[in-house]
């Protein structure tokens, strides 16, 4: 229960104030520019972005700076602004398939066309802190060599072209998706509506879904058939035009699995798949997307429900999403006084019930 | 018919070029074109989003992922011609001087415009891309098959 109270006013300004001095730190050290975030704590910059479901470097560096590098904080700042934003239209599906690759990757496949391109990628160092980052110097260029011209196919088409694999549904109608945006979650949740919700969904709930699926709840044997990261132009229509055009680049991450699957009542024996798509450079987050997507598709699929976590979606769609878990468990901290007022005074009466109860009865023996 | 096919996908080509564009490049060679048209709005400029939408696999039906930052107006000059800007991110100068480019590039100014704007800076994002593909390629895996076996 909420009761308007007053009071606090000062002390709340007061403590505003706090925060932007301790936002800032120590004045003899520089302050951090929007630019230096965006361009050095990149990783964190794609991950405000991811999940506050906005493509916006800009925006998610202040929001970086504004939360102090609080990245849940940054995200729920980042959401409540694309609520002001009014909505020009949707975009035409990206094609993933013409993305231009700075990774792109098979842990299936060693000799795809294409190749193994590693990126720059925290892969194969040794995780051993480089005290050289702690002086400021310059960084010699990475080397470069001749550059791929034509698009690089995705690999699970070679999969395709034998029968080995599930083909995804033809997208016989451009239905108009679900969008959890618009309207409320309601299950069931058809796949495009899972796949919104993960992909803006918390990095590390998303991760330990997809852990438990690899230590035996729901477990799917997953591959990594690929996993690129690059960038993609995006297109829509414009209707006072006529046509389509591109409104601008977005670099994504995109992961899909290959899974072994023997078969059920419904389908044949095939490799089937998992899909991760994240905004930015986020791998941990699209291969965790795709293994849990897996795990989901347990109906569509035909196989048992063994109750595991990742196979609920009504438990994972509900507890994904990190700005409302952390609304709604941080309003517990903020003033209950009526109601904790209530709790008191039925602790004691029951308390007064149960103490005259005892002198009752000892009274009788 | 096929001239205007053809004047549409030229439109399109540079209306994308200009929505992608980094704006601190685009404004630096803007700035170095006189031509500065009068103009009325007909949109004055205005920042929404646009809902990015991938396909479940890749190729399979479509689903939303996430919005992106969209600036776009649209303005007349005196003569009526009506330029169009729809670009990414929140900057109003870039989306009018799109605007204004989308324009000119319907008027004889538009072979001047192609030539110190367009085609510099389509060179320039070009460049960056090509910078990037080259380091990729560089880190491209090369196996070798080790000798195996005694045969």
């Amino acid at each position: 229960m909420y009761v308007a109270v007053k009071g606090g006013e000062r002390a709340i300004e007061n403590a505003h104030a706090w925060l932007a001095e301790e936002r800032r730190g120590d004045i003899s050290v520089a302050e951090l520019s929007l630019a230096q975030i965006r361009e050095q704590l990149s990783l964190a910059v794609n991950r405000v972005m991811a999940e506050g479901s906005l493509y916006d470097p800009d925006l998610a560096a202040l929001a970086i700076k504004q939360s102090r590098g609080d990245l849940i904080e940054a995200i729920f700042l980042i959401r409540a602004y694309r609520t002001t934003l009014p909505r020009f239209g949707a975009s035409r599906a990206v094609d993933t398939g013409a993305m231009a690759c700075d990774r792109r990757i098979s842990a299936t496949f060693k000799d795809a066309p294409g190749g193994q391109v590693l990126g720059p990628t925290f892969d194969y160092t040794h995780r051993l802190l480089d005290f050289k980052l702690a002086a400021e110097g310059a960084v010699p260029p990475a080397p470069s060599a001749p550059p791929r011209r034509e698009p690089t196919p995705h690999i699970t088409e070679f999969l395709g072209q034998e029968g080995l694999i599930q083909p995804e549904p033809e997208p016989e109608s451009e239905a108009v998706p679900r969008d959890l945006t618009r309207e409320p979650l309601e299950f069931p949740a058809d796949r495009a509506l899972r796949l919104q919700s993960l992909a803006r969904g918390d990095e590390g709930f998303v991760l330990g879904m997809a852990y438990s699926t690899q230590r035996g709840y729901a477990r799917n044997h997953a591959f990594v058939g690929e996993l690129r990261i690059g960038r993609v132009t995006v297109e829509m229509e414009i209707p006072e035009l006529g046509f389509a055009i591109e409104i601008g680049e977005v670099e994504l991450t995109e992961c899909e699995t290959v899974n072994q699957f023997k078969g059920s009542k419904t389908e044949p024996p095939q490799f089937t798949r998992g899909y991760g798509l994240v905004f930015g450079q986020s791998e941990r987050k699209a291969i965790s997307m795709a293994l849990v997507d897996r795990a989901l598709r347990w109906q569509e699929l035909g196989e048992d429900n063994l109750g595991a976590p990742a196979q609920d979606e009504e438990f994972v769609l509900s507890h994904c999403d990190n700005i409302q878990a952390t609304g709604f468990l941080e309003h517990i901290k903020l003033p209950h006084y009526v109601d904790f007022q209530s709790e008191l005074e039925l602790v004691r009466k029951l308390r007064r019930e149960a103490e005259e109860r005892i002198a009752r009865r000892e009274a009788a023996e | 018919m096929a001239d205007q096919e053809k004047e549409t996908a030229a439109r399109q080509g540079w209306m994308g070029l200009l929505a992608r564009a980094p704006e601190a490049a685009l404004m630096a060679l803007w700035d170095r074109v006189e031509e500065r048209p009068a103009y009325d709005w007909l949109r004055a400029p205005e920042t929404g989003g646009v809902m990015v939408r991938g396909r479940t696999g890749g190729t399979g039906a479509p689903f939303n992922l996430g919005e992106m930052t969209v600036t776009r107006c649209a303005l007349a000059l005196a003569d009526g011609t009506v330029g169009h800007a729809y670009v990414q991110g929140r900057s109003r100068a870039k989306a009018e001087a799109a605007a204004l480019i989308d324009a000119l590039m319907q008027t004889e100014a538009a072979e001047r415009i192609r030539t110190r704007v367009l085609e510099p800076l389509a060179a320039q994002m070009a460049e960056r891309a090509e910078t990037r593909a080259a380091r990729a390629a560089a880190t491209k895996v090369e196996f070798f098959t080790l000798v195996r076996g005694e045969d």
